[in-house]
């Protein structure tokens, strides 16, 4: 369980990881807290021939309110952003779900925007992001993007980055007034991939809820049924829509089970509490 | 034999707590392994210097669970730079004999595979490089053709007449069959009141070590031997089978081990091949070899327990008395035997009457081979298995008797004016009082708390569940136990086999220092700690200034075939063999302290460092003058006395006698009891299956150490709460391994670890062990799978448990018929994957262009190569057969595969078939598929459906994401296929249908 060669460039700069990116592609890749990345390393899985160390890029590494958004540099680990003092307050949702990201260890070494780009369809933080539809800032030597949440996870680990790109933040939509959210993770073990993760999200505009480890990334709903049948064979609907795969830990019919069920569960329990 | 216990009488030693009046021993003496083990300062086989030179070593696996290997060509590995040799099995079989299995079927086996690979993750060739990363990138070089067989999974199926055979010399997979009757069972049944039958299954599980296996081998030219130092843990008759196989007398294979051991559970016994292939890719290397096991290596090839299916029919009365049972056991060893496999069966059988009175058995083993992991001895050896069946026996009579269970085990258990008992299939309990352990653990357990949650969370429309399970554990094997596995006519052919023999030295040097040396070989209980206990008793000493060594060195330790580190040897075997040393030192001291001191040597007390007269303080001499003197001035010892101070003593139990023509056999030497109960509570949202107190009550007679004691039972109640609810190792049907990673192989973590209870019954000291003591190391492995299972059978009412109680599998139980789908027709939709792991799906595209274009692609190699991702060559190899070099994956996870695609049953242009396979270092598939063309508004309808099978590396640590990886790679292809064809492309109903629900991609 040994890496395959490659080159180490440990970037002082942001120039100059996007210099790194710009000249080797799609042969590059970003290794931040390197949680995810370093065991796809070590088996083998992936075996790109540079990889550009960004944790030395003490500029990407804040957390900052501008506006509606809470802004994530491209360094700030998970633990650091669970740290924030305002979190509970002003981003709810990341409060309750980022503790179900991995174990604290991993959580000491791991960044939030890493968790993004690595793109697990159990991953509690796309899911986080995709709810609050939030935004991914890439820079790249041309220039700058930002994409939406739903545009930049386009599938199972796969994103809309561009090759030269580098994700430099994240930016979730701060708490708005009366906006209450809701958090369930099923698991086999604290810590584990999630069997199914659900955001539920209550705004002045909008029912929602945010499902991720069911389908191939983070999806989200919204929901306006007036009664409890149309809320139920909603709630089926957005199930079968989800699909779902048998692995190991559970079946597709038992995650689509969890999504009716918590699903249900976290509705009631938003709406309610908004209606208090 | 006798068929009942009346006749045995056991001698009991005199009782002996040394002459100090204090006693170490039943007390929590704190671990003298924890200082090093806590700074960091262990010394773990990885952590030894290696010599100069000495190549690391890696191994090539095979990704196919069946599959004959045509080719191996190793010339492009070896010209690698750094690559000093590459062994194959073809080397192996050339260099070794077959290693030796305790059965008669003719297997082979050489450590590497040869000829044909039985498992996905066989090992198939080493590379030994300058390092191991250079060993790595090697393996790639490696060129093996194999020529895929069906495998076969199930052990029930593999037994049928038209199953795949994995060893053709065998001509069978069921290698092996075996009787046993004791008493009358046939009249028991023909005269039963009543009669119950039902099968079960036990699950394939391990407790894989924290640290895997490490071993440095070295080839001796000097004299063609070996240096092998390794965490290998014993019984060191392994020894006799490497040294058999490596050609050598053993003398000539020397083995070390280190002086710590991240955990053993004895998974690390079958290490033992792997030592010898490592020894004969020193000899071809010319240098020494170090291999260590990383952990995709242990899962997915190390050694699982046996998987088993029983079925069990039982004899019983109205009132639950069981007076026979019937046992059809098949015993799933996966794709090789290695000794001392299939050895838990057998080491079981003595005890297959479990606590009970019952006396008539009729048990059948088929030992069988199926295309899974090879099994190994792991903690619980057999025990897991069979109480498996006895226990859910037990609760079934119950809930049909409409009784207790509690009070159908009362009425099954065995008396306490029983013992010594000869069981029927031949354990002798030496001792015991079951029905007072029970009590105990019931009151200070407070069953009657539980039973009043289980009525409280009911009342609330949930689902709880109290379930109960005795066990007997039987400690230090007899070593003739195997040999049951042989016919009577053979067995008296090759002459008896019994007993253990266990090796311990207590020594005085001149300086009044002591040293232990014992032949356990621990792997992290605190023997270090426990044998100074004993020591400490004898001498009079503070068992911190006393050295014990536990390490093993084949050339230059006493040792023998029973030496090392499992079956719970150690409080019953390595306690009594290192009290009995400590006593003759003792004897021998007092012996030349009764001249000093001018009083009878047997009135000597030993204290504080002191030799001294009982009866005048002023009397007394340190013990270190004694000590010395016997180095200095031998020629003033007393007369006939051997110079120095240095006791070994040899022991083994005379209670551990060959086996009778029966079969019957004292499988091991002393009986223990444990009684447990626990509650369940269900989660009817979730099914999440929660056990919320688990009660575990042990009678190992003599305690040594109380928070030793309370390390194993905790520790194995873990191994055995992770079999209940989380620990399994999962293979498709297609043979592929699914548990290759700590993500899905999942252990029980402190996190999960319910409160537990443990009950510490009044001891039944045992008569056969010096000190009273018996082993406690494996009980819960037994009593804890079947305890929750029985609590989850309670809590919903169901007769059978499938092992691990995941909440997917109690949703299975409980859930009515799934709401029907909507929003989008079934044709439509992309089909999740169905039975087994077989990932199979359909989706369509419209191409914009007709369908004799699409077809035309789709058929020529060029536009075929274009189409293809990651597509670096292609090439027809024949007609409609395509050979392609490609570079595919999913996001940062890519690989190089070879793919072979044949298209048929073409109906141009509307319809073909396809299949292929693929194959690279991350793994290998094969596949089919169907492409339908159909002409439509803005082009071509390419509708397709597919079916593959993943094996190799990215199953075994990506099942999770197979089956969106299969889909998003033949996506990849049509959408390649529509951008071809001109698009843009315009989507499918699905797709459309998918946008429109806000899933657009």
């Amino acid at each position: 369980m040994k890496p395959a060669p490659f080159d180490l460039l440990i970037a002082d700069s942001l120039e100059e990881a996007l210099a790194c990116l710009h000249e080797h592609g799609e042969d590059a890749r970003i290794i931040a807290g390197g949680q995810s990345l370093m065991a796809m390393l070590n088996m083998r899985l992936a075996h790109p021939s540079v990889l550009v160390d960004v944790t030395r890029l003490r500029d990407l590494s804040y957390i900052r309110c501008k506006g509606d958004w809470l802004e994530v540099g491209a360094t700030t680990t998970q633990a650091e952003l669970l740290a924030w003092p305002e979190l509970a307050t002003r981003a709810p949702l990341l409060a309750q779900a980022l503790p179900y990201v991995g174990h604290f260890q991993t959580r000491n070494r791991g960044t939030v925007c890493g968790s993004l780009c690595h793109a697990d369809p159990s991953s509690e933080i796309p899911l986080a992001l995709a709810t609050l539809g939030g935004e991914v800032v890439l820079k790249s030597r041309k220039g700058k993007r930002v994409l939406a949440a739903q545009d930049f996870q386009t599938g199972m680990l796969t994103t809309a980055r561009r090759p030269d790109e580098m994700v430099v933040a994240a930016r979730f939509r701060l708490q708005e007034d009366l906006a209450r959210f809701g958090f369930r993770e099923v698991a086999r073990r604290h810590g584990d991939f999630a069997i199914v993760s659900i955001a539920a999200m209550k705004t002045a505009k909008t029912l929602c809820l945010g499902v991720g480890g069911v389908a191939e990334r983070p999806t989200i709903q919204t929901f306006d049924a007036q009664s409890a049948e149309d809320l139920e064979a909603a709630l089926n609907a957005f199930a079968w829509q989800l699909g779902g795969s048998d692995d190991i830990h559970a079946s597709a019919r038992y995650r689509r089970e969890m999504v009716r069920r918590l699903g249900h569960t976290l509705l009631q329990e938003v709406s309610n509490a908004a209606a208090s | 034999m006798s068929d009942s216990g009346k006749d045995l009488t056991l001698e009991r030693p005199p009782p002996d707590k040394g002459a100090a009046g204090k006693s170490y021993i039943g007390q929590s003496v704190l671990r003298v392994e924890n200082r090093a083990l806590l700074n960091g300062r262990g010394q773990f086989c990885d952590d030894l210097p290696v010599k100069r030179g000495t190549l690391q070593a890696a191994i090539l696996r095979s990704p196919h669970a069946h599959a004959e290997i045509e080719s191996i060509d190793v010339s492009a590995c070896l010209a690698r730079p750094g690559v000093h040799a590459v062994i194959t099995g073809e080397d192996m079989r050339r260099h070794i004999a077959a290693m030796k299995v305790p059965l008669e079927a003719p297997l082979e086996y050489y450590g590497l595979a040869v000829d044909k690979v039985v498992f996905a993750g066989e090992a198939v060739a080493v590379v030994c490089a300058e390092d191991r990363y250079l060993a790595e990138d090697a393996l790639d070089d490696i060129e093996v053709v194999y020529r895929p067989l069906e495998p076969v999974l199930d052990p029930l199926k593999a037994v049928e007449e038209d199953a795949p055979v994995l060893h053709p010399a065998v001509k069978s997979n069921l290698i092996s069959k075996h009787h046993f009757r004791h008493g009358e069972p046939e009249a028991a049944f023909d005269s039963a009141e009543r009669r119950m039958s039902f099968d079960i299954v036990y699950p394939r599980n391990s407790i894989p070590p924290i640290e895997g296996f490490v071993c440095i081998a070295e080839f001796l030219p000097e004299n063609d031997g070996y240096d092998v130092i390794s965490n290998f843990p014993g019984p060191f008759g392994m020894h006799s089978v490497m040294a058999w196989s490596l050609r050598v007398p053993g003398n000539k294979l020397r083995m070390r081990s280190p002086p710590n051991a991240g955990g053993n559970f004895g998974v690390k016994l079958t290490m033992f091949p792997s030592i010898v292939v490592m020894c004969v890719a020193s000899k071809l290397a010319g240098r020494p070899v170090k291999w260590v096991e990383d952990r995709l290596e242990h899962l997915v090839a190390a050694n699982s327990a046996p998987n088993r299916v029983t079925r069990v029919e039982a004899a019983y009365t109205a009132a639950g008395e069981v007076t026979a049972l019937r046992l059809e056991h098949w015993d799933d060893h996966g794709g090789h035997i290695r000794a001392p496999m299939p050895g838990p069966i057998f080491r079981m059988h003595g005890t297959t009457s479990n606590a009970y009175k019952l006396r008539h058995l009729d048990v059948t083993m088929n030992i069988v081979v199926t295309n899974k992991c090879p099994s190994g001895a792991v903690r619980g050896f057999g025990g897991p298995q069979l109480y498996y069946a006895t226990e859910r026996l037990m609760q079934r009579i119950a809930v049909v008797l409409d009784l207790d269970p509690l009070e159908v085990l009362r009425r099954n258990i065995l008396p306490a004016d029983v013992f010594p008992y000869r069981a029927p299939a031949g354990a002798v309990y030496d001792s015991g009082n079951y029905g007072r352990c029970i009590d105990e653990a019931v009151a200070e357990g407070r069953l009657e708390d539980l039973k009043r949650r289980r009525e409280e969370v009911r009342a609330q429309g949930k689902y709880y569940g109290i379930g109960y399970a005795v066990g007997i554990e039987p400690s230090q094997s007899n070593m003739g136990y195997i040999a049951i596995a042989k016919s009577a006519e053979k067995r008296k052919k090759s002459g008896p086999k019994d007993g253990a023999i266990v090796y311990a030295t207590v020594s005085v040097d001149a300086s009044g220092s002591i040293n232990v040396v014992a032949d356990s070989v621990p792997q992290g209980q605190g023997h270090a700690t426990t044998l100074s206990q004993i020591v400490a008793d004898q001498l009079g000493v503070a068992p911190e200034a006393i050295m014990v060594n536990t390490d093993l060195d084949t050339q230059k330790d006493a040792w023998s075939i029973a030496s090392g580190n499992y079956s719970s040897r150690f409080a019953a075997a390595v306690g009594s063999a290192t009290h009995l040393a400590a006593q003759r030192v003792r004897a021998k001291l007092a012996r030349i302290a009764s001249g000093t001191l001018n009083r009878p040597a047997e009135d000597l007390v030993f204290s504080d460092s002191m030799i001294r007269d009982p009866d005048n303080p002023d009397n007394a001499v340190p013990l270190y003058r004694i000590a010395a003197l016997a180095h200095w001035s031998p020629g003033s010892l007393p007369e006939g006395m051997e110079p120095g101070m240095h006791e070994r003593a040899a022991w083994s139990a005379k209670e551990l006698e060959p086996s009778n023509e029966l079969g019957e056999i004292n499988c091991e030497l002393a009986y223990g009891f444990i009684f447990d109960f626990c509650g369940v509570e269900i989660d009817p949202v979730t099914f999440d299956v929660k056990v919320d107190r688990y009660v575990t009550a042990h009678d190992c007679g003599t305690v040594l150490n109380p928070a030793l004691l309370e390390g194993q039972v905790g520790g194995s109640f873990a191994a055995g709460f992770g079999a209940a609810l989380y620990e399994e190792f999962v293979y498709g049907e297609d043979g592929a391994f699914y548990s290759g990673s700590f993500a899905d192989y999942l252990i029980a973590t402190a996190a999960e670890m319910p409160p537990l209870d443990i009950v510490h019954c009044t001891p039944s000291p045992s008569p056969v062990t010096l000190l009273g003591a018996k082993g406690v190391g494996e009980g819960n492995t037994y009593t804890t799978p079947v305890c929750i299972a029985n609590a989850v059978a309670d809590a919903l009412g169901i007769d059978d448990v499938v092992l691990p109680v995941t909440p997917s599998r109690v949703a299975d139980l409980l859930l009515a018929e799934e709401q029907a789908r909507v929003g989008a027709p079934e044709s439509e939709a992309p089909e999740a994957s169905g039975s087994g792991r077989s990932l199979t799906g359909e989706d369509s595209v419209i191409v914009p262009a007709p369908p004799e274009e699409v077809w035309r692609s789709l058929l020529d190699p060029d536009s075929l190569a274009a189409v293809i991702p990651g597509c670096r060559s292609l090439e027809t190899a024949g007609e409609n057969r395509y050979r392609a070099s490609v570079d595919m994956g999913v996001g940062p996870v890519r690989g190089r595969f070879q793919a072979d695609v044949r298209l048929f049953d073409l109906e141009e242009p509307r319809k073909a078939k396809l299949e292929g396979s693929l194959s690279g270092p991350l793994g290998s598939g094969s596949g089919s598929g169907e492409v339908h063309l159909e002409a439509c508004e803005g082009g071509t309808r390419v509708s397709y459906s597919y079916r593959v099978k993943v094996a190799g590396k990215v199953a075994a640590v990506g099942g999770r994401m197979l089956d969106g990886a299969a889909r998003s790679l033949i996506q990849q292809f049509f959408r390649a296929l529509v951008s071809q064809a001109g698009g843009p492309a315009r989507r499918g109903l699905w797709s459309r249908l998918r946008e429109r629900l806000g899933l657009s991609s």
